[in-house]
């Protein structure tokens, strides 16, 4: 089966010199849905670009279902619909006409386009607003214009640059059951996040890139069966001595007087754990997860030789987000 | 979905006259949508180059070729409107496209370069020839029209808006800044017109300043514009022919390349 996309050694050096592709090689099956993961500046949305022909690339080759967007760019570009990670709207159209606009660059037929638009504006929640001039949209619904634009032909390879940046909880999940219904219908999904619990809830493919580089890329499964310690933070009740903490069975460091933050590694367990706390009469208010298992993978994947500054205590996924 | 078949070559040029033309509908729609910007000042300025050149000032002229001075500036100001609409619709229309960034709704559809031009220019086309009607018909008002050669006018017209259109283009293509698109109308496309004969003959200029005159591409449509009206021209019409589509030819291939390059739209 030929893959809805594939990268050959993708190189991009931009013109004052910087180097943000540094000779990716990628491959996403048809029908996947697909997470790029990486740090600000990773990478990603240049990959993206160079895909969707708004960049140039230094070196190598891309392929979409097949088609090498050189060689035989209509058909590679028929394929694909893009929604980047900045508003790049007419914001003195109304939200319909963009959406039959861009299907008329692909072909289709103003009648036709306008009928395919309902569709998804209504899907998106947006028809009340189909009238309105662009420039009047909330941010959060701007995302969804440019998802319903990026489908006006109806692509069988959907990449979204951080779709979700912005959005409120309530509309991201729509966002989430939407794009999830495209995937079953059997178009490909290829999408980048910084919330990672997104990425961990939806894509079954996962690759991480950084400074340029693909530094993981393996099934979401075979990546979180590899994650070999989780944090764990308690709440305590009553507050553990300091040279207790020691003596605890896993590593074990206070956050402040009511916290503190442990670490189990594979095949540590809670119940020891609990044991220990109740031989010294330590109750334990709540628990949580530190980070979620994905972003802790990421920190180990990406994380730079030296630490960047980050307060005691704060969640990573606060710090990501 | 399944795999679309292989496009057929009938399909594939359907796609591109819609392409074609959602991109040219577009155009209008934009110019129409602020036509209190872009149809009703050129009517206002010429109708005062009309009152003021032509009936206060012309009056005391007298005749110029043979004709009297009203009858002899119209066609070169219906002309100075054109190039100036064609060229400022273009190279406006273009550059918030790359300024707004909806260009890249283009980039990333399958529609080859050549389209994107084309429809550009359809829409500069359009302007500088709805502009041209508007202000001929504000003219009738000061001379008797009289067309002596109706398909010169036609395709003089035509071909100038094309040019210009073409022209505004590529300066889109290289503007960064607003202050981009408005250099080139002021230190270039002004003094060219003002000075392609659209006021005189150059009969009437020293024989040194009638050779850099010779020079000046703009001289050659006002003049076969005007010969299309009043049948005398200060030169050859097929030489203005051939200019303007040597003209063309030249501003086309260098927009391909641009484009196909991506200079100015594709980092
Ligand atoms: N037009 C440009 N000119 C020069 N450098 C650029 C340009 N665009 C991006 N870069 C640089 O290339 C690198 C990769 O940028 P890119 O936008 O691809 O990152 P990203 O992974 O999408 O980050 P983010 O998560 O913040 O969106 C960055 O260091 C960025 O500064
Ligand atoms: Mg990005």
């Amino acid at each position: 089966m030929t893959a809805a996309l594939r990268l050959t050694n993708l190189q991009k050096t931009y013109r004052n010199g910087h180097r943000a592709l540094d000779g990716v090689d990628l491959e996403v099956a048809a029908g996947d849905f697909f997470a790029l993961l990486g740090p600000n500046g990773a990478g990603k949305s240049t990959l993206i670009g160079i895909v969707s022909s708004l960049v140039n690339k230094s070196a190598g080759r891309v392929e979409v279902f097949g088609h090498d967007l050189d060689r035989e760019p209509e058909a590679a570009k028929r394929c694909l619909g893009v929604v980047p990670q900045e508003f790049n709207c007419n914001n003195f159209e109304k939200v319909i006409d963009v959406v039959i606009t861009q299907a008329g660059y692909y072909g289709v037929p103003a009648a036709q386009a306008r009928a395919q638009a309902e569709v998804y504006l209504r899907q998106l929640g947006l028809w009340e607003k189909h009238q309105t001039q662009v420039r009047e949209l909330s941010g959060g619904m701007r995302r969804r214009l440019m998802i319903a634009r990026a489908l006006a032909h109806q692509p069988r390879l959907l990449i979204l640059d951080e779709p979700t940046a912005g959005v409120d909880i309530e509309i991201r999940r729509s966002m989430w059951r939407f794009v999830e219904e495209l995937n079953a219908q059997g178009v490909t999904i290829i999408l980048t996040t910084h919330y990672l619990e997104e990425a961990e809830a939806l894509c079954r493919n996962i690759a991480i890139i950084d400074r340029g580089a693909i530094v993981e890329h393996a099934p979401m499964r075979t990546l979180l069966a590899k994650l070999n310690r989780e944090t764990f933070v308690l709440y305590l009740q009553t507050p553990l001595a300091a040279e207790a903490l020691r003596e605890s069975p896993y590593p074990m460091r206070a956050l402040d007087a009511e916290a503190v933050e442990v670490e189990l590694r594979e095949g540590d367990d809670l119940n020891t754990l609990f044991r220990w706390l109740d031989a010294r009469q330590v109750r334990v208010r709540s628990l949580r997860n530190k980070a979620n298992r994905l972003e802790q993978l990421f920190l180990d994947l990406t994380q730079p030789a030296t630490a960047p500054p980050t307060a005691p205590g704060v969640p990573a996924a606060q710090a990501h987000a | 979905m399944s795999a679309p078949a292989a496009e057929s070559t009938g399909a594939r040029w359907r796609r591109y006259w819609t392409a074609f033309n959602t991109i040219a509908t577009r155009e209008t729609r934009r110019y129409l949508r602020i036509w209190l910007q872009t149809l009703v000042p050129p009517a206002i300025t010429m109708t005062l180059y009309f009152v003021i050149f032509g009936s206060l000032i012309g009056e005391r002229i007298g005749p110029v070729a043979g004709f009297d001075y009203m009858a002899y500036i119209v066609p070169g100001l219906i002309m100075m409107s054109v190039i100036t609409n064609a060229y400022t619709n273009v190279v406006s229309s273009f550059f918030g496209a790359k300024f707004q960034r909806f260009v890249e709704e283009l980039l990333v559809a399958p529609v080859p370069g050549w389209i994107i031009l084309a429809g550009f220019v359809a829409g500069g086309v359009g302007r500088a020839l709805l502009v041209g009607l508007l202000v001929t018909g504000v003219s009738l008002f000061f001379w008797d029209v009289s067309i002596a050669h109706p398909w010169i006018v036609a395709s003089v017209v035509l071909l100038t808006a094309i040019l210009f259109s073409l022209g505004g283009f590529l300066n889109a293509i290289f503007a960064r800044k607003f202050d981009d698109i408005s250099i080139v109308p002021t230190f270039v496309l002004t003094p060219l017109t003002y000075l392609g004969g659209v006021f005189y003959s150059i009969d009437m200029l020293p024989a040194f300043w009638q050779q850099v005159s010779l020079a000046n591409p703009v001289l050659y449509m006002v003049n076969a514009f005007r010969y299309g009206f009043l049948g005398t021209a200060d030169i050859p019409i097929a030489i203005a022919y051939g200019i303007i589509g040597l003209v063309i030819v030249l501003l086309t291939g260098i927009a391909l390349v641009l484009l196909e390059r991506g200079t100015g739209i594709r980092t």
